[in-house]
């Protein structure tokens, strides 16, 4: 299954190279490093927050996973920079994906 | 390889006017015929358009209204910094010798589709380019201790400066007070800290030094340029505090000209928000990391107008397509000593930095009467 067909379902998988294991970013069906295929790494990702902001209410985080895949969600608590986090939601919304965490 | 220098050039005010792509276009590529009458058409080899307006043919288009039957017709697309890799580009087509004469014309409208990058999913539901720009904000003023009133200091001065440009979108003059009491984007960024995108179109006409002797007695040469992308999305952006792609870009055009950043007299720099003309000045290495604001606060309080003299993309407004080529203007404009009340006293060499995409890619040039 894509990655993006897991996203509209809520499930965050990032892609692996089934060839050199190396995480791909943004999701691809090969690898930037060795050209292979990937294949979507089925683990509940935990990330940390890099930096942060927030517009009227909400916060908007700079999230990185893994040491090098780096996203944009949102974030209702005050977020906390190298706070460990979750996505708690996200999915595909007019095209546009979207990411919330925890 | 060939000399490829500047013969000519043409602007229109930057509005919010609603006008067809075309007729910006055509305004300010009839503005540089003219003023320069005895330019030959037909000696015009490509005709090169800036524009991520979604328009089609625009090159071609723009030929057959300005009576041009160039060799060459295509369109350059790069998000904000289009105008400069068409100047590139077109020095490439002149050094290479396959044109003799190259003529640039970039052109926006206020409702550009370029403003979004709507394949970067990795920003997720933040798309819009003051979430990036929050982002350097905040990280920017956490890791060198600078306030939101210093920052504001960006905006004054290049408001103050864009009062003395003509072709200005801003005609109006604000104080640190007016920036932090304007619309609150987010918290680390106010409306007054933003280039505004605007209706626009800037032309400037290329040329090999064997031409270049029969159309100006004062010409300007492009002795460096230096580009760099280190990706498309911002999240791949390895530092929020400072712009790896303008660093190596500066680097190279610098190399390029045979001088040093401290040889540059007066420079445009793409301060598409307040933040990004202090991280710029550190990445081309004007000043060290971090202390780009007090260059800034020094320039503001001196009323020397080094740096952005044209007002910036702040005071200027921001026709992404037409930004590139209306900065290099400005610096023609200031080595030919015809900047009127903008002028900087006696200017040898000048830099231009356009960037896209928060700074995921940098184009520099280097100019020299």
């Amino acid at each position: 299954m894509s990655f993006e067909k897991e996203l509209e379902q809520g499930h965050f998988y990032i892609p692996e190279c089934l060839e050199c294991k190396k995480l791909v970013w943004p999701p691809s069906e090969f690898c930037d490093n060795c050209n292979e295929k990937t294949s979507l790494r089925k683990e509940g990702f935990e990330g940390k927050i890099i930096e942060f902001s927030r517009q009227n209410e909400e916060y908007f985080c700079v999230v990185e996973f893994g040491d090098s895949i780096r996203i944009m969600a949102k974030m209702t608590a005050l977020p906390k920079k190298d706070q460990i986090v979750k996505i708690s939601k996200c999915g595909i919304s007019e095209g546009s994906y979207f990411f919330q965490v925890i | 390889m060939t000399k490829v220098g500047i013969a000519a050039y043409g602007i229109t005010p930057f509005t919010k006017d609603d006008h067809k792509i075309e007729s910006i276009l055509h305004k300010s590529t009839n503005d540089l015929f003219k003023k320069n009458p005895k330019i030959d058409k037909k000696e015009i080899d490509a005709v090169l358009i800036s524009t991520n307006n979604n328009s089609k043919y625009l090159s071609p288009i723009l030929s057959e209204m300005s009576g041009i039957q160039p060799k060459i017709a295509h369109s350059i697309e790069s998000l904000c910094n289009s105008g400069t890799n068409s100047i590139v580009s077109a020095f490439s087509y002149i050094a290479s010798g396959l044109a003799d004469m190259v003529l640039v014309s970039g052109a926006e409208r206020y409702d550009s589709p370029g403003q979004i990058l709507e394949w970067d999913n990795s920003r997720g539901e933040f798309k819009h380019p003051i979430f990036w720009a929050s982002i350097f904000s905040k990280s920017y003023k956490k890791k060198y201790g600078i306030s939101d009133e210093e920052l504001a200091i960006v905006s004054v001065k290049n408001h103050k400066q864009a009062s003395k440009n003509p072709n200005a979108l801003s005609k109006k003059t604000y104080t640190v007070e007016d920036v932090m009491n304007s619309k609150k984007l987010t918290d680390d960024l106010k409306l007054l800290n933003c280039s505004r995108p605007c209706t626009g179109s800037a032309s400037i006409l290329l040329a090999s030094e064997e031409t270049m002797k029969k159309y100006t007695d004062s010409p300007i040469w492009i002795t460096g340029i230096g580009q760099k992308t280190t990706s498309a999305g911002f999240t791949k952006n390895t530092s929020l505090s400072s712009m790896e792609s303008s660093k190596i870009a500066g680097q190279s055009a610098l190399n390029m000209a045979n001088c040093n950043i401290s040889e540059i007299d007066v420079a445009e720099v793409h301060d598409a928000f307040s933040v990004c003309e202090p991280m710029i000045l550190e990445s081309l290495g004007f000043t060290e990391p971090g202390n780009g604001m007090n260059i800034i606060k020094n320039l503001h309080q001196t009323d020397n107008f080094k740096i952005n003299p044209r007002g910036g993309l702040i005071g200027c407004g921001h026709p992404l397509g037409a930004t590139g080529i209306s900065q290099t203007i400005e610096i023609i404009e200031q080595l030919q000593n015809n900047a009127e009340s903008r002028q900087i006293d006696n200017p040898k060499k000048g830099l231009i930095h356009n960037m896209s995409a928060a700074a995921t890619s940098s184009t520099v040039l280097v100019l020299e009467k």
